[in-house]
């Protein structure tokens, strides 16, 4: 309980290189103590872990962009009722009870960051990266939006509209990024192959080809 | 409350770490810290914003120094702790006291149905609005030491209303369980220049979703 690391790092730790040496065994610990109460299935664990490694994950995000970009009567639908559109698809559940989906434009570039807390749409993108639920991020997404983008890749124009979404409520938001030029005649599994993660958080673009890179 | 974990605007944080292709988990006790939270929630003794008000309890020297999934282990000793669920004894020493009694733990199935169904933040019931899309709002100026998803930089600012989301719980009173206290949930436009002064750019904004409650007319 009264377990204090001494590392401190103002950059996210390397787990793989550094594991905090209690953390494992007190799960451990806690975790024996749940199943031995009869308040935990391990089974229900394996499960959840299961799903959230395996099933859930920016590859759901990613069909619904491609599907907006070649279905226009989709397309409204997502931007108007976005919880429902995605069910359509079959995501829903946990962390995306609420959704809403920004479009990025020509014009507008729509960026998503929780400043309290870590808030991420779950059934579209899975589980946040640690960079998403770093204080640096946090910090200056809302202060700093251009600076934030520079810094991960992304120059905007000065003309550019920048709206940062800050997920303050249970609503949570996706961005739908603007379909990369040349792509024009990719089928829409194709499509759904080029859209990242960070395209749909806002901190970078869609790019043709993928061998470009698109961060 | 006024903690570290309202971070917005804040400088000095250093440069934002991105991994290429990064892992779910970076070692197996984070999953098993996830799939713990997730399970024990299902008990019905605390309910998310209560979970997320347990994460800005922990000091802020050690908020700022813990990994996400150290703050969620810690968060779910505290929240079972308080509910009962087990004594700090038996979370000390791993073991139940004797005679203690054993639960039913929910299925595998009945987890993954639980989360696959979510936990919608609406609620069915008729509450006037008091604003609508296009009004002049002013974010209050209020300083609670319990939950608020106010953020700090927000308050006493002036932003428009974008959309109206609906009928939601409120956070700021659920979190401590005084109540759903439903309301209308708004889309709030802040113009960067308005939170940030002349050094933001005049043509962006950030958007935050507030409630009645956090807001007066002008």
């Amino acid at each position: 309980m009264n377990t204090q690391h001494q590392h401190g790092h103002s950059q996210p730790r390397d787990a793989r290189q550094e594991l905090p040496p209690d953390s494992a065994l007190r799960v451990k610990a806690l975790e024996s103590l749940l199943v031995e109460k009869g308040l935990v299935d391990p089974a229900a664990l394996d499960a959840v872990i299961e799903t959230y490694e395996h099933k859930v994950g920016p590859r759901n995000g990613a069909s619904v962009v491609a599907h907006a970009w070649v279905d226009p009567a989709y397309k409204k639908r997502l931007l108007t009722d976005a919880t429902a559109a995605i069910a359509e698809l079959g995501y829903a559940g946990r962390q995306g009870e609420h959704m809403v989906v920004v479009e990025n434009t020509p014009k507008v570039h729509n960026l998503v960051v929780c400043t309290l807390c870590s808030c991420y749409p779950w059934p579209v993108l899975g589980l946040p990266p640690v960079w998403y639920k770093s204080a640096p991020y946090r910090s200056r997404a809302v202060i700093d939006p251009r600076g934030v983008l520079r810094e991960l890749g992304l120059e905007l124009s000065e003309q550019v509209e920048v709206r940062v979404w800050d997920s303050t409520s249970e609503v949570r938001y996706l961005v739908l990024p603007e379909r990369p030029v040349g792509s024009e005649n990719m089928s829409e599994q194709a499509l759904s192959a080029l859209v990242t993660r960070d395209a749909m958080i806002g901190v970078a673009r869609v790019t043709f080809p993928k061998a470009g890179g698109g961060e | 409350m006024n903690g570290v974990h309202d971070m917005g605007g804040m400088h000095g944080m250093g440069p934002i770490a991105r991994e290429e292709d990064e892992p779910t988990f970076h070692a197996p006790w984070e999953a098993r810290v996830l799939a713990l939270n997730l399970a024990m929630a299902a008990w019905g003794k605390w309910n998310i914003d209560a979970g997320r008000h347990q994460i800005e309890l922990i000091p802020g020297d050690q908020y700022l120094r813990m990994s996400y999934y150290e703050k969620w282990l810690t968060r779910l000793i505290e929240l079972i702790a308080r509910a009962g669920l087990a004594t700090p004894a038996e979370i000390e020493t791993g073991h139940p006291v004797p005679g203690s009694g054993k639960a039913s733990p929910l299925s595998a199935e009945g987890l993954a149905a639980l989360l696959a169904k979510g936990s919608p933040a609406t609620r069915d019931v008729t509450v006037a609005a008091r604003f609508e899309a296009g009004d002049r709002v002013r974010a209050k100026n209020i300083n609670p030491v319990g939950h608020t998803r106010l953020p700090r930089y927000a308050r006493g600012k002036l932003g428009t209303v974008e959309r109206d989301h609906g009928v939601h719980v409120f956070p700021d009173t659920r979190a401590h369980l005084l109540g759903d206290n439903p309301q209308h949930l708004y889309s709030v436009r802040f113009a960067a220049r308005e939170l940030w002064g002349d050094q933001a750019s005049p043509h962006d904004s950030v958007y935050l979703d507030l409630w009645d409650d956090h807001l007066e007319p002008v």
